[in-house]
């Protein structure tokens, strides 16, 4: 019945179980039983890489444990890692101002992308703040990013984008700024790939980065998180900020009623702050 | 609404852009070499251009410059939007005063994205 045209059949309820726990065991994220055809979407293309069938046989072979990394290949397929450069520009702008405030007795401000995907955020921090210190003289701030995904990360250290991810969000003078051409790719010059330092880490399970830090971004990263996960996750960015750090979220996302680790800031709209401990 | 010229002697080209900037709520005129497009802009001027860089009438450099000295009341954004995707052409295009730069192909996402950057959508 099988064939490599036919559309891959449903999977069997096993198999989606063995599927979403791997996900939640991985990084935290929940797929409601109710989304649970976006397996079969995402996971077409790591079937057809690896000449399967279904989605059981696929399971089958990741409970043989014999290829490591089939885990992490089917994590990387179903976690969402889409992201571009500038998105929500706006916060950029407030972030100049929030790291310029931080800046204010002399020492150098720190950032921590948490889940930073493929690098297009990070990187955007690191074009906005060296074009600030080559007209300003300021110092670089420190840029950490991290993300759950090998995969991401990899990419992001590579510093490499398709001309499509190129384009989205990052204007033209930037572009010839900071990125050459290599084929049909193009690949972020290493002066900007060295203002950021790239790890792996999952923001459930891994202890946060060290030191502390004056801005955390966390944006589009929580919300496939079990709002119990999410309890734990706010806190731990908490114990890695500056008091007075801004963390900043993604543009349809909130803290209100998920923590009270954080509350809305009154001096950046729509970003937010500890609140200030008596 | 806000209105936008695209210059591109492809048919097919036009039409896909004109779809994607409906979505977009500009109103969309069209013209299929630089000499139409000037006398498309003598005409009206346009918020925002799109525009080809080879074409058999008229390039979209040559469109660029004629524009720059044409009595014109205001400057449109200019968004190239070309195949050429060397770096020497974008940096030739920004010399010319081009406000943006689109390498082909080109999807929704992009369009909508180096509109946002010259302020029009
Ligand atoms: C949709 S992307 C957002 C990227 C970027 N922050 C943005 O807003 O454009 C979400 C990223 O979060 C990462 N992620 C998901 N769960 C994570 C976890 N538990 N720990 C760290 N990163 C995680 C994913 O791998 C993915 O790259």
């Amino acid at each position: 019945m099988t064939s490599r045209a036919a559309p891959a059949p449903a999977a069997s309820q096993a198999t989606i179980n063995v599927l979403t726990a791997l996900l939640e065991a991985r990084t935290g994220q929940q797929i409601a039983a109710y989304r649970s055809w976006r397996l079969d979407t995402a996971l077409k293309p790591l079937l057809r890489a690896r000449k399967l069938d279904t989605l059981d046989q696929l399971v089958t072979q990741l409970l043989q444990g014999s290829d490591r990394s089939i885990g992490d290949s089917i994590v990387d397929a179903l976690v969402n890692q889409e992201t571009s450069f500038f998105r929500d520009a706006q916060v950029f702008e407030m972030l100049a101002e929030a790291v310029a405030d931080a800046e204010r007795d002399g020492r150098r401000a720190r950032i921590w992308c948490a889940g930073c995907s493929t690098g297009q955020e990070p990187l955007s921090l690191a074009m906005q703040f060296a074009e600030r210190r080559d007209t300003g003289g300021v110092p670089m701030p420190e840029i950490v990013a991290t993300d759950v995904s090998d995969a991401a990360v990899a990419r992001a250290r590579s510093g490499r984008f398709s001309q499509f991810e190129i384009q989205r969000g990052l204007p033209v003078r930037r572009m010839i700024r900071w990125f050459d051409t290599t084929g049909s790719d193009w690949a972020a010059k290493p002066e900007l790939l060295g203002m950021v330092a790239f790890r792996r880490m999952n923001l459930v399970s891994d202890p946060a980065p060290p030191g502390q830090f004056d801005v955390v971004l966390c944006r589009n990263v929580l919300l496939y998180l079990s709002t119990d996960t999410k309890a734990e996750v706010f806190p731990k960015i908490a114990k890695a900020m500056k008091p007075g750090g801004v963390l900043v979220m993604g543009a349809g996302e909130t803290v209100i009623g998920q923590t009270s680790a954080f509350a809305p800031s009154k001096r950046f709209r729509g970003l937010y702050e500890m609140p200030v401990q008596e | 609404m806000k209105t936008c010229l695209v210059v591109d002697d492809s048919k097919v080209i036009r039409k896909v852009a004109r779809h994607i900037l409906e979505t977009l709520d500009f109103t969309v005129t069209e013209a299929c070499d630089g000499r139409e497009a000037l006398a498309s802009c003598m005409a009206s001027i346009p918020d925002v251009i799109l525009l080809d860089w080879n074409m058999p009438v008229m390039s979209g450099m040559d469109f660029l410059r004629a524009l720059r000295e044409a009595d014109v009341p205001r400057r449109p954004k200019v968004v190239f939007c070309t195949t050429e995707n060397g770096m020497a052409y974008i940096r030739a295009a920004i010399e010319a005063g081009a406000d943006e730069y689109v390498m082909k192909p080109f999807d929704r996402d992009t369009l909508e994205s180096k509109l946002q950057i010259v302020g029009m959508a």
